[in-house]
Parts: structure tokens; C-alpha cells; sequence
């Protein structure tokens, strides 16, 4: 093959890369289907890179040298590489990955922030009931710790009669009773709690108790069948050995029916 | 490591090859030995010191960046790399962006410049041709590779027709060709 003689001189002079206007693109143009141009192309840059050779001059400053290697230094081989032109496959799954990925972490972080409110909402929760679970037990506490002072306010002209006051949850079946103004009991007496079911049935056993020497009592959530709906309270006074099923003593309080 | 040769080091291949894996010590053996060619053409076109390093770190950062743009197959290093100075440094001169891509510029050179002796040997035989060449013909052809003229600016510059201008870059070119190649 040979160079097509009309573009000879302009091969020359885009060797020389100072060929412009209409001549260059037309001989970029050719150049794309000829291979002989192109060869001689090459060969004139070889030509215009000995040119390069007749200069003579000083060396580059020792500082150039310097510069060059803190450069390359701070600019790991890679990093300023031009991207691969041709498509790459497993970039693009590798891409693709990372995508899939994120729509993962997205999902998984939303998935993780409704756990965290839900875990908020019942921390609030807890924080609540444990509050109000200290507050029950203070005024359990106070209520019937043996060392608290109970002092029953009546009228001047009455004298003062036992009274009780009984605390009821059927949902919890949790009962309280604080009883005052008890007579002594002889030594083989007791007093014994009922609760009368609104069913109607037998009243059931809710504690035995004896008052201490102010003659005040208390029972807390004795032993009852879950969810009974009660009708009234009443304490009767029992022979301590018993039994204690139903009641068969005198009765001393009883609440309205 | 890089294949040696006794008498030059290091082969300019192996050299390259080991840029590409981050080698710095190999960018410096490079550095070496093909600064002095790119320094002095860059400052022969630019006329200012300081010009001129700036071209000689540019042309050096774009082997370390993309090393694979140089193909060894296809001409030597030391060619290619002058060819790639004296282009940054006329882009340089004229103010304007660089016009060719590093991976486009394929360079076909026919003596061996891996070694400072063979170096020296081609630089006297160019030098000598240049000086044998008619002035006029070195003047357009000085003009055109150091001041980066188009051949009409040389022509209204010298008064000579286009043509003539043209012929004589051309013919100049493939004299020094053919001059190492006898």
C-alpha cells in the first residue's frame, strides 16, 4: 500500500499538529479508512520526535524530580486513570449490586425505624405502668404497713364501732381489706373475711386476721376464685381452729347489700 | 521487578509495566532518564523556565495516570514522550487547550533511545542534518515543530507560497527518516 499523494504534505503537517480548518477534517477523515496513511502518519511523528533531539538545553531543576514524586505520591496509579471505554460487564453488574443493595438497606432501615418506635411506644409503655405500679405499692404500703398511724375521725358523741373498708378489682382479683376500731379477741377467736358473689352462690372465704392492739387488721389479695362479681363484704368472728369454709360465727360488719 | 539490560537498566517496557502497578520507583527511573529530552523541548518551544517544568510534570503525571495509553509496539518511549511535550508545550504557547488525546498520538521511530549514548548519538545526527539542510527549509521546519506555525502563517511570514512551504516541511521530515535509516 501506499500514501495517497494528495494528502502527503498534510500528513506532514498533522504530524506536526498544525494542520487546520477544511484540510484537517478532510484528512481525519481519510485517515479512518487508511491504513497507509495512517502508517505514514506514525512514521512522520516519529520523525518530528527527532526533531526534539536537537535541542540541547539545561537538565529540568532538581525540584522538578521533587514535584513529580510527591505528586505521584498523593495520586495512588489508578485513581486518575481514564474510565475504560468499552463497556464492562462486570461493572455493570457490579453496579447493578450495589443498587440492589441499597434498595436493601433502605428497606431494612425503614423496617429498623418502625422496630425502634414500636420499641419506643412500649418503653414508654413500661415506663408508665412502672409509675403507676410504684403508686399502687406506696399506697399499699401505706395502707397496710403495721407501723402506720390509723386514726378513725367520728362524730364526738359516738363511740367508736369496728368499720372496714374493702378494695375490690374482680378484673385482677386483687383484694384489699383495712379493718379498724376491732374489739380484742379471745385467744381462740379469729375474725374471717367473706365476699358474697352477686350470682348469688355461698359466700367464699377472702382471709382470716386478728387485730393488732389498736384494734386495726388488714387482708391483702387473699386466695379467690378468678373474676367473681362480688355483692358485699362482711366479717364474721370464728373459732380460730375452725373450720373457715362458710361462715358460722357472729357476724361484726358487713357492707350494704 | 523490571527485565534489565547490562547496559541501559531497566528496558522501557519493563519500566512502563511496572508503573501500571504503582511502581514509583519506576516513574523516577523514567524520570530519569527521559526528563532531560522533555524539559529541553518544552523549554525550546516555551522559552521560560518555569513554563516548561509545568509541561515536563504534565506530561510525566499523564504516564503515571494512564500508562497503558503508551504502546511500546509501536515506537520507543523517549518518542513518544517528546512528541507528547512538544504538543502540551505549543498548547501551552498558544493558550489553548490540549488539542490531541495522549492515546491518540501513535508514534513509529526508528532509533533506539533508551540509553543516554544512543541519545547522544542521534541528537549529533540530527543536529547535523539540520545543518546541512538548505535555511530556508529549516526555518519552515523549525517554525512549524517549535513555534507550532501553520504553514499559512509561516507563508505570510516568509512570503513564500503555500505550497513551497508545505513541500519543504514534508521533505524535511522524511530526510531526517531516511537518515537513520541508511
Amino acid at each position: 500500500m501506499s500514501v495517497h499523494e494528495q494528502y502527503a504534505d498534510d500528513l506532514a503537517l498533522h504530524a506536526l499538529n498544525v494542520l487546520e480548518g477544511d484540510a484537517r477534517v478532510s484528512l481525519e477523515k481519510h485517515l479512518e479508512t487508511c491504513s497507509a496513511c495512517r502508517q505514514e502518519l506514525e512514521l512522520l511523528r516519529g520523525d518530528t520526535a527527532l526533531l526534539a533531539l536537537s535541542t540541547t538545553g539545561p537538565k529540568p531543576p532538581q525540584r522538578s524530580r521533587q514535584r513529580l514524586l510527591e505528586a505521584i505520591v498523593k495520586e495512588p496509579r489508578g485513581l486518575g486513570a481514564k474510565p475504560v471505554r468499552s463497556f464492562n460487564w462486570w461493572a455493570a453488574f457490579g453496579w447493578a449490586a450495589a443498587v440492589g443493595m441499597l434498595v436493601v438497606v433502605i428497606q431494612l432501615r425503614r423496617e429498623n425505624s418502625t422496630l425502634r418506635e414500636g420499641m419506643s411506644e412500649l418503653g414508654s409503655m413500661i415506663g408508665k405502668q412502672t409509675i403507676e405500679l410504684e403508686n399502687a405499692r406506696r399506697v399499699a404500703d401505706t395502707i397496710t404497713a403495721s407501723d402506720a398511724m390509723r386514726v378513725e375521725l367520728v362524730s364526738v358523741k359516738t363511740p367508736p364501732v369496728p368499720r372496714g373498708k374493702a378494695f375490690y378489682l374482680r378484673n385482677r382479683t386483687s383484694l384489699v381489706f383495712v379493718a379498724s376500731n376491732l374489739a380484742p379477741l379471745a385467744p381462740d377467736k379469729i375474725y374471717e373475711l367473706w365476699l358474697f358473689p352477686k350470682s348469688g352462690g355461698p359466700p367464699i372465704a377472702a382471709g382470716l386476721f386478728k387485730p393488732d392492739a389498736n384494734g386495726s387488721a388488714t387482708v391483702v389479695n387473699p386466695p379467690l376464685p378468678a373474676g367473681v362479681e362480688a355483692k358485699a363484704f362482711a366479717v364474721t368472728l370464728e373459732p380460730e381452729s375452725g373450720p373457715h369454709d362458710t361462715p358460722r360465727g357472729t357476724a361484726v360488719m358487713a357492707s350494704g347489700a | 521487578m523490571p527485565s534489565v539490560d547490562a547496559k541501559v537498566g531497566p528496558s522501557d517496557t519493563a519500566l512502563v509495566s511496572a508503573i501500571r502497578s504503582g511502581d514509583q520507583a519506576a516513574m523516577a527511573t523514567l524520570y530519569d532518564r527521559f526528563s532531560s529530552m522533555v524539559y529541553s523541548v518544552a523549554l525550546r518551544v516555551l522559552g521560560d523556565t518555569g513554563a516548561a517544568e509545568d509541561v515536563l510534570q504534565d506530561v510525566f503525571m499523564q504516564l503515571w495516570r494512564n500508562p497503558a495509553s503508551f504502546d511500546s509496539s509501536r515506537g520507543s518511549l523517549g518518542a513518544w514522550l517528546t512528541v507528547i511535550a512538544r504538543n502540551r508545550a505549543i498548547d501551552a504557547l498558544r493558550r489553548r487547550k490540549p488539542e490531541s488525546d495522549i492515546e491518540d498520538v501513535v508514534v513509529c521511530v526508528a532509533p533506539d533511545l533508551a540509553s543516554d549514548a544512543d541519545r547522544a548519538r542521534a541528537a549529533e545526527k540530527v543536529r547535523s542534518l539540520l545543518g546541512g539542510m538548505p535555511v530556508a527549509q529549516r526555518a519552515a521546519l523549525e517554525m512549524a515543530y517549535f513555534e507550532g506555525m501553520t504553514h499559512s502563517e509561516i507563508a505570510a511570514k516568509t512570503g513564500e507560497p503555500l505550497g513551497t512551504i508545505k513541500t519543504r516541511i514534508r521533505s524535511g521530515l522524511t530526510a531526517l527518516r531516511k537518515a537513520f535509516q541508511g
